[in-house]
């Protein structure tokens, strides 16, 4: 015990000494939770949009001075040709054209039909998709008003509840996923690389021939970033609460236990990496490649699961990471307890289980 | 210049000895740009809609046959109450929650107008805007059938309509890969570029080669030049490499001048190499050099609009993505990819990371010590 207290000392000294890499353990969860909470959202705000209103009467103003009020939209006025607009979608600064043809009030009053013609630079589907989408509805909410003030029949009027996060803030569907990416980062990452560098300096033969048990010098490898890892979660759920404004609905020991299990499955493959890995850059290389992209990409908090191609769906199952999101987002947003969570805790300790013992399967093989 | 190319040659054969670095720059790449852009589609489809229908009646019936029909939408299981679809909210098998009130059809017969409650899960904001807007197309959209059912045929009695007639340019069939690839590319030639430069510096210090360096009459600048030389070619292997895996599995070609982005990519790889350099100058150990490259490579990439649209983000933000190249970068490379824009509309880009280049590259020679 006495060994494993020095060793522990030893390794927080390592920790500690290193300013540098400390920007890296405490900085990168502050900033990711800045970032994602004030800038990454998927919403498109304030989009540059240019109408040209060739109809100038009082049904086009009207509109467009909806479009103006919504907070999606950046109204520039211009009655641009179709070469003028291309040449402003090449440039970057236009998203979207809305061109209103004359006599479109008369068209609406006589004919009871009247178009907008829409041209949106797709070259970013996603928001050419959302602003026509946005734009859609500004104008059928206007169509509504009009037959409410006609009194027309059959109105079907939907009531829409926007339930856990109102406002469509894109922090609450963020932070969980911010959570698990950089629990995984900090634990497997850096305690990889840091038992490689012992094996690349030629340390490590020190520290085997030493009389602590090879076990106990994992623990104590892992134990200094385990604790870490806490303070970082400490920090990451300060700050959602306090800068961010979310609410922690569930329990708060419950969220810690499930963190705790998905730290240890973390250093689990941090541990898995370093006893492959001989060089510290291929240790960084292959937690890069098979720890942190699998993370942001077969999560879900970037991108659903439920898009992608079956061979990746099936491969997101193994990913612990997915499981504490799914968790996480449970406890911590919709307020849910045990009961709600248990497949995925259960999920999540079995391959955690696994994880171990294969490390230390592997690891005695590596002292004979 | 002989010194030079004594010095490359020395770097070129430890960079082409080394597997695990070669397997990093030329088969991780492909690996992730085959496998990122299957996975990267924000697209909002395969939404999971429930039904809590107390009416039972034909119009119910009409209307849940219409929003399934629809490609966005699939069923939830049923759900008899909205206590019961809520929890199928919990367990995340419904997204949004439509409840047809009791004599939902009666009441449009009779009274002429009805509600309809929507609930919808919100926590993934951009999922819940877009689905609820979907819904409420096709609602209006049954709507207008119902009203043409009943409305009298005349001309008066019919509610005028708008309609919006969407054309999509440059990409008219919404192809996702199309806008994901280009910004993809820039993403993965950063991470490598940054990394392996800057660890290679670092790994000559902790290892105490660089002290022999140092003692030799290598002169700073030939240092300097030999080790970002080889990693510049490598940058242009590895962009060389991402063009043909987007042109052979996901089929896009440049519409733009091919030649412009290799220029453009020269200069983006001076600035993005002396990033690196400037992180090693500062860095004593590897462990260090990588976790200053990751913090400040993750938040540039991140901010670069590359994932998220940058027009969305505060102003302090806009003003950190236009100082990071790799935000130029990815707009340019969608800029020509998609678009085909000339050299006229991508010059401001080229400026402002040939700027940022030569700050961080004499930043980093200053810095840069040949004695410790």
């Amino acid at each position: 015990m006495k060994q494993l207290l020095a060793f522990v000392q030893k390794e927080f000294y390592h920790v500690f000494r290193d300013r540098k890499t400390l920007l890296m353990l405490f900085g990168v969860p502050i900033a990711q939770i800045v970032l994602f909470g004030f800038t990454l959202t998927n919403e498109i705000k304030n989009a540059n949009i240019v109408v040209s209103d060739y109809a100038h009467d009082n049904v086009s103003e009207e509109i467009i001075r909806k479009i103006e009020a919504s907070r999606y939209f950046h109204v520039v006025h211009s009655n641009m040709s179709h070469n003028q607009i291309e040449a402003a979608f090449r440039t970057g600064n236009i998203k979207m054209a809305v061109i209103f043809p004359a006599n479109f009030t008369s068209d609406l009053s006589h004919l009871n039909k009247a178009q907008i013609q829409v041209i949106a630079d797709a070259s970013d589907p996603n928001t050419a998709t959302t602003l026509t989408t946005y734009l859609k509805s500004i104008i059928s909410d206007y169509q509504v008003q009009m037959a409410q003030l006609n009194n027309t029949p059959y109105q079907i009027n939907s009531e829409v509840r926007m339930l856990y996060n109102p406002e469509l803030l894109g922090a609450p569907n963020f932070v969980p996923g911010v959570m698990a990416l950089v629990l995984m980062l900090i634990c497997a990452m850096m305690t990889s690389i840091s038992i490689v560098k012992e094996k690349e300096l030629g340390t490590m033969e020190i520290l085997l021939v030493s009389p602590i048990k090879p076990f106990l010098l994992i623990v104590a490898k892992v134990i200094p970033y385990l604790i870490v890892s806490i303070i970082n979660l400490i920090t990451i759920l300060l700050l959602s609460v306090f800068l961010l404004h979310l609410e922690i609905k569930g329990s708060l020991i419950l969220l810690f236990a499930e963190s705790i299990l998905f730290i240890i499955s973390s250093l689990a493959l941090g541990l898995l990496i370093s006893v492959r890995a001989q060089s510290q850059m291929a240790a960084m290389m292959t937690s890069q490649m098979s720890l942190m992209l699998p993370t942001m990409l077969l999560t879900g908090f970037m991108f659903p699961i439920e898009n992608m191609p079956w061979p990746m769906q099936a491969l997101s199952n193994i990913i612990p990471s997915r499981y504490y999101y799914t968790i996480v987002k449970a406890v911590m947003l919709e307020g849910l307890g045990i009961t709600a969570i248990w497949k995925e805790t259960l999920i999540l300790a079995f391959i955690t289980f696994v994880l171990v013992v294969i490390n230390l399967r592997s690891f005695k093989t590596r002292l004979a | 210049m002989r010194t030079l190319r004594f010095l490359l040659q020395k770097e070129f054969k430890q960079i082409l000895r080394s597997k695990s670095i070669i397997f990093s720059i030329v088969i991780g790449p492909i690996i992730q740009l085959i496998l990122m852009p299957l996975a990267a589609n924000y697209e909002v489809k395969n939404i999971y809609v429930a039904f809590v229908d107390h009416d039972h009646s034909s119009y119910s019936q009409k209307l849940i046959q219409k929003v399934y029909s629809s490609i966005y939408f699939k069923a939830s299981p049923y759900a008899a109450s909205y206590a019961d679809a809520t929890k199928l909210i919990e367990q995340n098998k419904a997204d949004i929650i439509v409840e047809i009130p009791h004599g939902f059809e009666d009441d449009l017969v009779r009274e002429g107008k009805d509600k309809l409650y929507l609930a919808v899960n919100a926590i993934n904001g951009t999922k819940a805007g877009v689905g609820s807007g979907y819904l409420g197309a096709i609602i209006a959209d049954f709507n207008q059938d119902i009203r043409l059912q009943w409305a009298q045929p005349g001309r008066f009695s019919e509610a005028a309509t708008i309609d919006l007639v969407t054309n999509n340019w440059y990409n008219p069939f919404l192809n996702y890969f199309l806008f994901m690839v280009p910004g993809l590319m820039v993403s993965l030639l950063t991470g490598i570029g940054a990394f392996s430069a800057s660890l290679n510096i670092v790994k000559e210090k902790e290892i105490g080669t660089i002290e022999q360096i140092n003692v030799t009459p290598i002169r700073k600048v030939h240092f300097i030049l030999g080790k970002l030389i080889p990693y510049w070619f490598l940058g242009m292997v590895v962009f060389t490499i991402g063009m043909l895996v987007s042109r052979l599995i996901y089929g896009i070609i440049p519409l733009g001048s091919i030649p412009m982005l290799y220029a453009f990519l020269a200069v983006y790889l001076i600035t993005l190499l002396g990033a690196g350099l400037l992180i090693s100058t500062y860095s004593d150990t590897q462990q260090q050099a990588v976790s200053v490259a990751f913090f400040f490579v993750l938040i540039f990439n991140f901010i670069s609009g590359i994932f998220t649209p940058i027009d969305s983000m505060p102003e302090w933000a806009k003003w950190l993505a236009f100082l990071s190249p790799i935000s130029h970068f990815a707009q340019v490379m969608r800029m020509v990819v998609i678009k085909g824009s000339g050299f006229q509309d991508i010059m401001p880009h080229l400026i402002a990371v040939a700027a940022l280049g030569v700050v961080l590259n004499t930043w980093a020679v200053i810095n840069y010590r040949k004695t410790t």
